[in-house]
C-alpha cells in the first residue's frame, strides 16, 4: 500500500513552522536529543574531577561539535570572564609580561584543527574488553578548529634572550582554576606548533572546555591542554608536578614507569557499527566508518578488517588527513548478514602502524593505565548487534 | 573621477598580482608573522604579582617558601582538612586517593600507587598540596601548614617519625622510595622502531577465536547519563573465524542489554508468588554488578543483600557506608519493603549522598519483583 506519509497531507507541509529568534542560540532538535556527552559515575570519587565521553558513535565528519566535545576538570569547571582574564609570562625572560584577552586579540593569530585526546582514553580496556560502547572506550577526545596565537608570538615578546640555550628549557604552563593542573612542555614544542587558543570551531570556547583562553598542544596528551591558562614560566628544568609524576606516567610490568610520554601514538576505532550503533537495516550495503588519528602527523590509510584481522581491506579516507587531526574513515561494503569481527588499523606518516592488543600488551603489561593505542575489535552478530570483545 | 580611476587601476593591479601568485602556487595561507622585534603588547609584571602566581616548586627545591612543620602538628591539620577525602590513616575514601601504603606493590597485577609508594619528588607533594589542596579550598593553607601536611604523609607511610621537622631547608633532599623508578619516554627505541612495518594484508592469522567478551554492558538512555551491569555472557557458543568467514551463524541471541531491560515482568498478581520471585531474579542482574545474595555472599561495590528487611540502614559489617546511611544507622532506620520501594524509584533523592550510582527502577512491577526475590533470602 502507498505510504500515507506521502499521499497523505502531513501537519509541517501545511502549518507554519517556528519563525526565526525562537531559539535565539540553537540547539540539536530534540530527536537528537540522546546524541549527548556521558559519564560512567562509579569510575571517579566526584564530577567535580571527573570525565566524561564524547558521542563518536553518532557523529560524523571529524569536526566536535563543542556542546558534545568530551570535559575533563580537576576542581570543575569555572567562570572567567574576559575582563577578569590575565596571562603571566614569567621566568626566564627578558621582561616578566602580563597580558590581558584583548591583548591576545591583537597579536597575529592562526587556525588549525586537532584532535585532543586525554591519555587515559581507553584506558579502561588494559586488561581486558570492558565498557560496551564506543562512546566510553574511545570517547575521550574531540577535534575542532581553533583561533589562537602561537605561544612563539608571546614568549618572543617578553624575551628569550635571558633564557639562554633552548636545548634544556622549558615552559611551565598552568591553569587559574582551583587545580591549576601544572604541565612542564620542552621549549622546542613550546616554539613549535603551540597555541594559546580563545576560539573553537569559529565560537567562544565553552566555559568546560577552558573559556576564554586554553592551551593546545598538537598532537600530545590531553592533560597538557592547560585551560583557563594563567601563566607561562620559562624554567631550566621540569617542574616535575603532580600531572607529570604521579599521573600521566606509564606504568609497566616490572613496576616502573615511563615519564614523558606525551605524543598520543597512531590510533583509529570503528564508531559505526558499534555497540551503541547497531545495523538496523540487514543485510546489503552499508557503510562502516570511523576515526584514525595519530599525535605524530598525518593520516596515511587505514585497514579494516572483518574476520578479527586475517584479511584486511584499505578503506576510503573522508579526505586527506590534516597533521594531528581526526580523519574520518569509510568501507563501503555489502554485507552477507553473517557475523564479523570488525576491527581498524591506523597508519601515520611516519609509518607507523596501530599495534595490537597483544603486541601492546608485551611491551607494556596491563598496568598502564594510559596511551592505549590497540586495534578495537567489535563482534557483530547476525542480527546486526555489536559487542566490545577481545580476540586471540 | 581622477581619484576614482586611479583606485580602479591600483585594483585591477593587485588583483593581477595575486592572480599570478596562485597560478605560481604561491602560498596565500602562510603562518602567522614572526615578529622582528616586541609589538609592544602587554605590560611589565610587578614583583609582587609575581610573588602570588609563580609558587610551583622544583624537585631541587627551588620555589619552597621558608617554613616547616612535623608529622605531630600534621597530624591534627590532615584531620581537619584533609580526612574526609583522604581518610585519617591517608587510606584514603571511597573512589578518593589513597596517599600511603602500597610499597612494593608497583609490578602486581593492581599496583596501588601512593605518596609513598610511587612519587619520586617530595617537591611534589608539597607543590600540589600548597596550590591545588585542600579539594574545595585551594590556596588556604600557610606554608607552615603544608610542610606538617607533607610530614603527616610522609609519618603515614612510615617515612620519619613524628618528630621530624620537615622544613624548605631539608625537603628537596628527602630521598622517596620511589625516584629511581622512573625510564624518560622510549617508545622511540623499544616500539616505533619495530612498529614501522607494512603491515600483513591477507592470510595474517589461520584462525580467531573470541577471547573475551565486555564485562560492563552500559545503557545509555535518552535523559542522559549511564547504567551499566555485568554481562552474564559467555564466549562459548560463538563462531571461530577463518579466511572463510565465521565457523557458523549462531541462532538468534537475544539483544544483551535489552534483554534485561524487556525481562521486566507484567504487573504480577498478588498470589502469584512464584513468577514475582523469578521476575525479581531477572530484575537482579541490574544489581548484581555491586550486590551479592544468596549462600555466602560477600560485601562488593555494594553490601550484601541477604536479611534486608528488618535489618538497620547501613548495618552490615565491614561495608564501608556514605555518611547519609552512617546518619540513618544511628536514627535506627530499618528496611522494609515500602523504604526499599521508594529508595529504588530513585536512590538518590532517597538517600542524598548516597554511592550507589544505579539510576533506579521505574516499574512498580520491578520493585514488587524485587521485594518478593530479596524476601527469599533470609528474615
Amino acid at each position: 500500500s502507498p505510504d500515507t506519509l506521502i499521499t497523505e497531507l502531513q501537519d509541517w507541509a501545511s502549518i507554519t513552522g517556528a519563525g526565526v529568534d525562537e531559539t535565539p542560540y540553537g540547539l540539536p532538535i530534540r530527536f537528537e536529543a540522546d546524541v549527548i556527552r556521558r559519564n560512567v559515575e562509579w569510575l571517579t570519587a566526584s564530577p567535580i574531577s571527573s570525565i566524561n565521553f564524547t558521542p563518536i558513535h553518532a557523529l560524523d565528519g571529524t569536526i566536535t561539535p563543542q556542546g558534545c566535545a568530551f570535559e575533563r576538570h580537576h576542581s570543575g569547571a569555572i567562570e572567567l570572564t574576559k575582563g577578569d582574564y590575565r596571562l603571566m609570562i614569567n621566568g626566564l625572560v627578558d621582561r616578566p609580561l602580563v597580558f590581558t584577552y584583548e591583548d591576545l586579540e591583537r597579536f597575529p593569530r592562526e587556525n588549525h584543527v586537532y584532535f585532543c585526546e586525554c591519555a587515559a582514553n581507553t584506558g579502561m580496556e588494559w586488561a581486558g574488553a570492558q565498557l560496551n560502547g564506543v562512546q566510553f572506550t574511545h570517547g575521550m577526545i574531540h577535534n575542532m578548529e581553533y583561533t589562537g596565537v602561537p605561544l612563539r608570538a608571546l614568549l618572543n615578546e617578553a624575551g628569550l634572550g635571558a633564557a639562554g640555550d633552548f636545548k634544556d628549557k622549558w615552559v611551565y604552563v598552568e591553569g587559574a582554576d582551583a587545580s591549576s593542573n601544572g604541565r612542564s612542555i620542552p621549549m622546542e614544542k613550546a616554539l613549535d606548533d603551540v597555541l594559546v587558543a580563545f576560539k573553537a570551531n569559529g565560537e567562544a570556547l565553552r566555559m568546560e572546555h577552558g573559556y576564554p583562553v586554553r592551551l593546545v598542544v598538537p598532537g600530545w596528551e590531553g592533560n597538557m591542554w592547560v585551560k583557563w591558562l594563567r601563566r607561562v614560566e620559562v624554567t631550566d628544568a621540569a617542574v616535575e608536578s603532580r600531572e607529570e609524576t604521579s599521573k600521566y606516567t606509564d606504568v609497566y610490568e616490572d613496576g616502573t614507569a615511563r615519564k614523558w610520554t606525551w605524543v598520543m601514538d597512531a590510533k583509529s576505532v570503528i564508531t559505526s557499527p558499534s555497540p551503541q550503533m547497531p545495523i538496523t537495516h540487514g543485510k546489503g550495503p552499508m557503510v562502516i566508518s570511523g576515526l584514525a588519528w595519530s599525535g605524530h602527523g598525518q593520516i596515511t590509510r587505514v585497514d579494516v578488517s572483518k574476520d578479527g584481522g586475517i584479511t584486511w581491506e584499505t578503506a576510503r579516507l573522508g579526505k586527506q588527513g590534516d597533521t594531528k587531526a581526526l580523519t574520518r574513515f569509510y568501507l563501503d561494503t555489502d554485507w552477507d548478514g553473517a557475523p564479523m569481527l570488525l576491527q581498524s588499523r591506523a597508519m601515520d606518516e611516519t609509518g607507523y602502524v596501530q599495534p595490537t592488543k597483544d603486541q601492546l600488551r608485551e611491551q607494556r603489561g596491563e598496568n598502564s593505565v594510559y596511551h592505549n593505542n590497540c586495534i578495537q575489535t567489535w563482534y557483530v552478530n547476525a542480527e546486526g548487534i555489536a559487542e566490545n570483545v577481545e580476540v586471540s | 573621477a581622477k581619484a576614482e580611476a586611479e583606485r580602479a587601476t591600483a585594483l585591477e593591479l593587485a588583483v593581477a598580482e595575486a592572480q599570478e601568485q596562485a597560478a605560481k602556487g604561491t602560498n596565500l595561507t602562510s603562518p602567522a608573522p614572526q615578529m622582528e622585534g616586541a609589538y609592544g603588547l602587554g605590560r611589565v609584571a610587578m614583583a609582587e604579582e609575581i610573588a602570588a602566581w609563580d609558587v610551583d616548586v622544583l624537585p631541587d627545591g627551588r620555589g619552597l617558601p621558608v617554613g616547616s612543620g612535623n608529622a605531630f602538628d600534621g597530624e591534627e591539620v590532615f584531620a581537619d582538612k584533609c580526612a574526609s577525602c583522604h581518610g585519617d590513616f591517608a587510606e584514603g575514601v571511597d573512589n578518593w586517593p589513597v596517599l600511603a601504603g602500597g610499597f612494593d606493590t608497583l609490578a602486581d597485577e593492581d599496583p596501588v600507587k601512593t605518596v609513598g609508594s610511587y612519587w619520586p619528588h617530595l617537591s611534589t607533594v608539597y607543590d600540589y598540596v600548597y596550590r591545588s589542596m585542600p579539594f574545595g579550598e585551594a590556596g588556604t593553607l600557610t606554608p607552615d601548614e603544608t610542610y606538617a601536611i607533607v610530614a603527616y604523609i610522609l609519618y603515614s607511610n612510615d617515612l620519619i617519625d613524628d618528630e621530624f621537622e620537615l622544613s624548605n631547608e631539608n625537603l628537596a633532599n628527602f630521598d622517596m622510595h620511589n625516584k629511581d623508578g622512573f625510564v624518560i619516554d622510549d617508545r622511540p627505541d623499544l616500539e616505533y622502531a619495530t612498529w614501522r612495518v607494512e603491515p600483513c594484508m591477507d592470510n595474517c592469522k589461520d584462525a580467531v577465536e573470541i577471547t573475551m567478551r565486555s564485562v560492563f554492558l552500559v545503557e545509555t538512555p535518552p535523559e542522559g547519563g549511564t547504567n551499566s551491569m555485568m554481562n552474564p555472557a559467555k564466549v562459548e557458543g560463538l563462531p571461530s573465524f577463518s579466511s572463510d568467514g565465521p565457523s557458523f551463524i549462531p541462532e538468534a541471541a537475544p539483544k544483551p542489554v535489552k534483554a534485561a531491560v524487556e525481562a521486566a515482568p507484567e504487573p504480577a498478581k498478588a498470589d502469584d508468588g512464584d513468577v514475582l520471585i523469578e521476575a525479581g531474579k531477572k530484575v537482579f542482574k541490574k544489581c548484581k554488578a555491586c550486590h551479592q545474595v544468596g549462600d555466602g555472599a560477600k560485601n562488593k561495590t555494594g553490601p550484601h543483600l541477604n536479611d534486608l528487611f528488618g535489618r538497620t540502614f547501613g548495618s552490615v559489617d565491614g561495608f564501608k557506608y556514605s555518611n547519609t546511611f552512617k546518619t540513618a544507622l544511628e536514627e535506627g532506620r530499618v528496611w522494609d519493603e515500602a523504604s526499599l520501594a521508594e529508595f529504588l524509584s530513585k536512590p538518590k533523592a532517597y538517600m542524598k549522598g548516597t554511592k550507589m550510582s544505579f539510576s533506579g527502577l521505574k516499574k512498580d512491577s520491578d520493585q514488587q519483583a524485587i521485594n518478593a526475590y530479596l524476601a527469599t533470602f533470609g528474615n
